[in-house]
């Protein structure tokens, strides 16, 4: 990108935020500081000044040119604007913020690359093998942290042989009839390619109450993109997104197991794009993370309380992007539906990893810290297993402490007699 | 008695005084500067930030325009540190005159104000929170001016061709000598003693109480009519451009964005004394309806901060003295030896801090034709110290600051980003200030807090620094909640509610600020 057309980018994207809504906000900042004192980031490191500095204070100095590059070490969980009493949306002030000043600067090649998880997924899939030793070695590693700056230690994701996509070309029809009409099932990127087991699992238990599950082709949220600061494309990829899941019907349900992609189109496309579409909208209103969609069920008398006893302790980790949507944690009152399941809640703010934030080689240490609280308590809990409800957090917590973590789909999987927890 | 001998007496530590002590200074002579306060107190401290481009007085004042044309490109060059190059919107509301706009460019052509009409969906691009349905849009070369580093830049230039500068000394008498001024006796305030510098000349840049200075030295009635202005600081910069509605000079019809802030001004009421300007309800809400007319929305934007400020004009026989409005915005200097048989001194009102650096001139340049000394004004040419780079003063300047040392640096202001050493450094260089005192320096305090959380920071630092014992530093923190008060309670609605209850818990709750062992005498400065 040429310079002059970079300038031209940041000077428009600046005008667009000091118009926004979002920054309006700021002035409901009362300096209570109970954002700095529930931020996981600011609490482990001095790199990051907090967000009240970062957000509504820092945000009355900004005008033109970006200053404060630290911003970018807040790793958009989404925790402040959450606790915050007064309104203020912090978190949104912070990415705007970044937007802009990656606008000006540049991104580096490695956050254009961590972002591009189909592609990952496209690419690894007909080469898992390969793909999974390349990841698994050492000296691969090391240079992949040399060269493109992701950290040797950092989580990756684990390819499978075969798609979501194509397991449902191959597999036989389901054997019930549909009795409760149709959903539309989002997946995510995840789900499509790396957390394959989990996203069939989300299918089989909702066939299994009687939905006719319909999966159009789909693609990314945008989220990691737009988490780092890569505005157009995220805009790009959420409105394909949104066009996707409307193929399949416009007035069904949506019902996600990509817990924090379901944020994406539910507040965050809207609120840190700025997106206004109708189309967004609609889908943002109709989708329900699956936990959610399974207690309204519950709440409304209509899901099947036939569960087996699962006899064993679970930590599970709420995770933050989950928080930010406003519904409790519908996970966590799912599992304890199911007799024999002790579910211990984490009470951690956060894993660390925040999507792509604990993957690059300088937040590495600082994800590590965040995620410490959480590591220590599933490792004092577990029994061989714990539970989360995003792909990027599972990998974070078993990389982390060597304990295979699940979707909480699949322990409902198990509970409804559908299949045991696989390896 | 303590005494002074010097060339020139200065009286008045607003922008003309120091404008007029550098100027003298500069010529070469030995100039002394009182002010009964701090710099910056009266009128300089209590205006909108404007550093007009002129344009507002291209249609109703001609010659003002031309001068704040030059004056503002003047500043620009040599006190860069003070000013921000924000630019100006003269927008045309829905309902106002388009044809103004006309008058206003044809003005601005004479006056050679520079001025360019823009499209209106170019304005509302840079600017969109403007309200949308303007009909015409004028760009012209405003901007914003910190008035206090405005006087401390003049100072420091002065102070570094040997002037002096004598905050809190209030002039408790003029001696004359026949038909002389000889002698100003003064009051030093803080350190209780008195000081009589004879002298051989006195320029009365008093402002809206120079009335009361001539009246010491025998001269008749020189009547300052103050035309009262309150404006309001909104919690943020709601637009980058100065705001000025194209109408003939009104009401309410600038906004400006000055530092983190935007301020909203003004009105224009006589008042009799200077010492006592109220902040009335009804104004405020004028004030806020001005905003709305501009920017849709403004009344539910956060106000920070209300104050009133007195301009010093010189009554003018031209027009009705109520009428303020209408007043020459030009200076006057007012020759005692024409008028009251008093030589050695001269009188100054009216202008404006734009053209500071030009009032001071002509009045030296009075003071020169009353001596027979032709000495020519260099203080267009100087860079004043602390501008030695050129660069103008940015809004993000401090944020800049603070990120290159925000890993060693405690911030003490969080609102206003002033970190510890800027406030240590300030406590030892000033060790009799006030937190006012540093406040106007150092931005301690202005904020959206408004002192809720730093003010007992500072208070603890200056305590901590040996610079005031737990009871002076409590009754600092003491007068500075007391100050803060008299803005905020005429703006309190929406957010700045919330946040005084929490300030009041914080002050009256935890820290028992009302209880806490204080001086026997209140402090008061």
């Amino acid at each position: 990108m040429s310079e002059k057309s970079r300038a031209e980018r940041a000077q428009h994207l600046r005008e667009r935020l000091n118009n926004e809504l979002n920054r309006m906000s700021l002035d409901q900042c009362v300096k209570c500081t109970i954002c700095e004192t529930s931020c996981p980031v600011a609490a482990v490191t001095p790199l990051f000044s907090g967000p009240k500095f970062v957000g509504p204070q820092a945000e009355r100095f900004r005008d033109g040119d970006s200053v404060d590059h630290s911003v970018d070490y807040c790793s958009s969980c989404g925790t402040c604007s959450v606790v915050c009493p007064q309104g203020v949306n912090v978190a949104e002030l912070n990415s705007l913020a970044r937007a802009v000043m990656k606008a000006e600067h540049g991104v580096p090649i490695r956050d254009r690359i961590i972002t591009q998880t189909v592609l990952m997924g496209q690419a690894m899939t007909p080469v898992a093998p390969l793909a999974n030793a390349v990841l698994d070695n050492k000296l691969a590693r090391f240079a992949m942290e040399k060269v493109v700056g992701v950290h040797r230690g950092a989580p990756m994701p684990t390819a499978r042989t075969q798609s979501l996509h194509t397991w449902l070309k191959k597999r036989p029809a389901p054997a019930k009839a549909p009795t409760r009409g149709a959903l539309v099932y989002f997946h995510g990127c995840a789900g499509g390619y790396f957390e394959v087991d989990a996203a069939k699992k989300a299918i089989e238990v909702l066939e299994h109450l009687g939905y006719e599950v319909l999966v159009p082709p789909q693609g990314c949220c945008g989220l990691a993109e737009q988490s780092n600061g890569l505005f157009e494309q995220a805009t790009k990829s959420v409105r394909a997104l949104v066009k996707a899941l409307r193929s399949a019907g416009t007035d069904l349900t949506i019902v996600s197991t990509a817990g924090s992609c379901t944020g994406m189109l539910k507040h965050e496309a809207h609120e840190i794009l700025g997106l206004h579409d109708t189309e967004l909208a609609d889908v943002g209103t109709r989708i329900r993370e699956i936990s959610e969609f399974l207690m309204e069920l519950h709440e409304a008398g209509e899901l099947p309380t036939d569960f087996e006893p699962i006899k064993q302790r679970l930590p599970y980790h709420a995770p933050c992007q989950l928080k930010s949507q406003g519904m409790g944690t519908p996970a966590f009152d799912l599992l304890r539906l199911i007799p024999g399941l002790e579910v211990v809640d984490s009470n951690a703010t956060c894993c660390g990893i925040a999507g792509t934030y604990g993957l690059k080689k300088e937040k590495y240490d600082i994800a590590q810290a965040v995620g410490k609280p959480l590591f220590d308590m599933v490792k004092q809990t577990e029994q061989g297993l714990a539970a989360c409800d995003t792909e990027t957090c599972r990998w974070q917590i078993e990389n982390s402490t060597g304990v295979r973590t699940v979707h909480p789909i699949v322990l409902v999987h198990q509970a409804y007699g559908l299949g045991a927890v696989t390896p | 008695m303590k005494r002074l001998e010097t060339d020139v007496v200065v009286i008045g530590g607003g922008s003309t005084g120091l404008g007029v002590v550098r100027d003298a200074a500069l010529r070469g002579y030995r100039a002394v500067l009182v002010e009964r306060v701090d710099l910056g107190q009266g009128t300089t401290g209590r205006f909108h930030g404007l550093l007009h481009s002129g344009g507002r007085y291209v249609v109703s004042d001609p010659q003002s325009a031309t001068e704040c044309a030059e004056e503002n490109a003047i500043l620009r060059r040599i006190q860069a540190s003070a000013v921000e190059d924000t630019g100006g919107f003269f927008v045309t509301l829905p309902g106002d005159d388009p044809s103004y706009a006309d008058q206003f460019l044809a003005g601005a052509a004479k006056t050679g104000v520079p001025a360019t009409e823009i499209s209106v969906a170019e304005a509302l691009r840079r600017e969109p929170r403007l309200h949308p349905g303007i009909q015409r849009a004028i760009e012209v070369a405003d901007g914003s001016v910190d008035g206090w580093q405005l006087v401390w830049g003049a100072a420091r230039s002065a102070m570094s061709h040997g002037a002096k500068v004598l905050t809190y000394h209030r002039v408790t008498r003029i001696e004359r000598e026949g038909g002389r001024v000889s002698a100003v006796l003064c009051r030093d305030e803080k350190g209780g003693e008195d000081i009589r510098i004879e002298c051989s000349f006195v320029l009365n840049c008093a402002g809206p109480w120079a009335g009361q200075i001539a009246a010491m030295a025998g001269a008749r009635e020189v009547e300052v009519v103050a035309g009262r202005g309150i404006m309001i600081a909104m919690n943020h910069r709601i637009v980058n451009t100065v705001i000025n509605r194209c109408v003939y000079p009104t009401d309410g019809d600038i906004l400006v964005p000055v530092h983190t802030v935007s301020i909203i001004g003004t009105t224009d009421i006589h008042e009799s004394d200077p010492d006592h300007l109220p902040i009335p309800r009804d104004e405020v809400q004028q004030m806020l309806d001005a905003g709305e007319a501009m920017i849709p929305g403004f009344r539910t934007a956060r106000a920070l901060h209300a104050w009133s400020g007195s301009r010093p004009l010189i009554k003018d026989d031209r027009v009705a003295a109520h009428d303020t409005r209408n007043m020459s915005r030009g200076m006057a200097v007012i020759d005692h030896s024409e008028r009251d048989g008093l030589t050695g001194m001269l009188t100054i009102g009216g202008g404006k801090l734009t053209t500071y650096r030009l009032m001071a001139e002509h009045i030296m340049d009075a003071m020169g034709d009353q001596l027979g000394e032709n000495r020519p004004c260099r203080t267009a040419d100087e860079v004043i110290p602390g501008s030695e780079d050129r660069r103008l003063y940015a809004v993000t300047h401090r944020l800049e600051e603070r990120e290159a040392d925000r890993l060693d640096d405690p911030i003490v202001c969080e609102c206003e980003l002033m970190s510890r050493s800027m406030l240590v450094d300030a406590l030892h260089a000033q060790p009799n200030a006030t937190l006012d005192d540093l406040r106007r320096q150092l931005r301690l305090g202005m904020g959206p807090c408004q002192g809720g959380f730093c003010a007992a920071r500072a208070a603890g630092i200056a305590c901590s620094e040996q610079v005031a014992d737990a009871e002076r530093a409590t009754g600092l923190l003491r007068l500075f909640l007391k100050h803060r008060w008299i803005g905020l309670w005429p703006i309190l609605y929406g957010p700045q509610v919330r946040q005084t209850a929490l300030d009041h818990w914080i002050f009256a709750g935890t820290l028992d600020v009302e209880h806490l062992p204080h001086p026997e005498q209140e402090v008061v400065r």
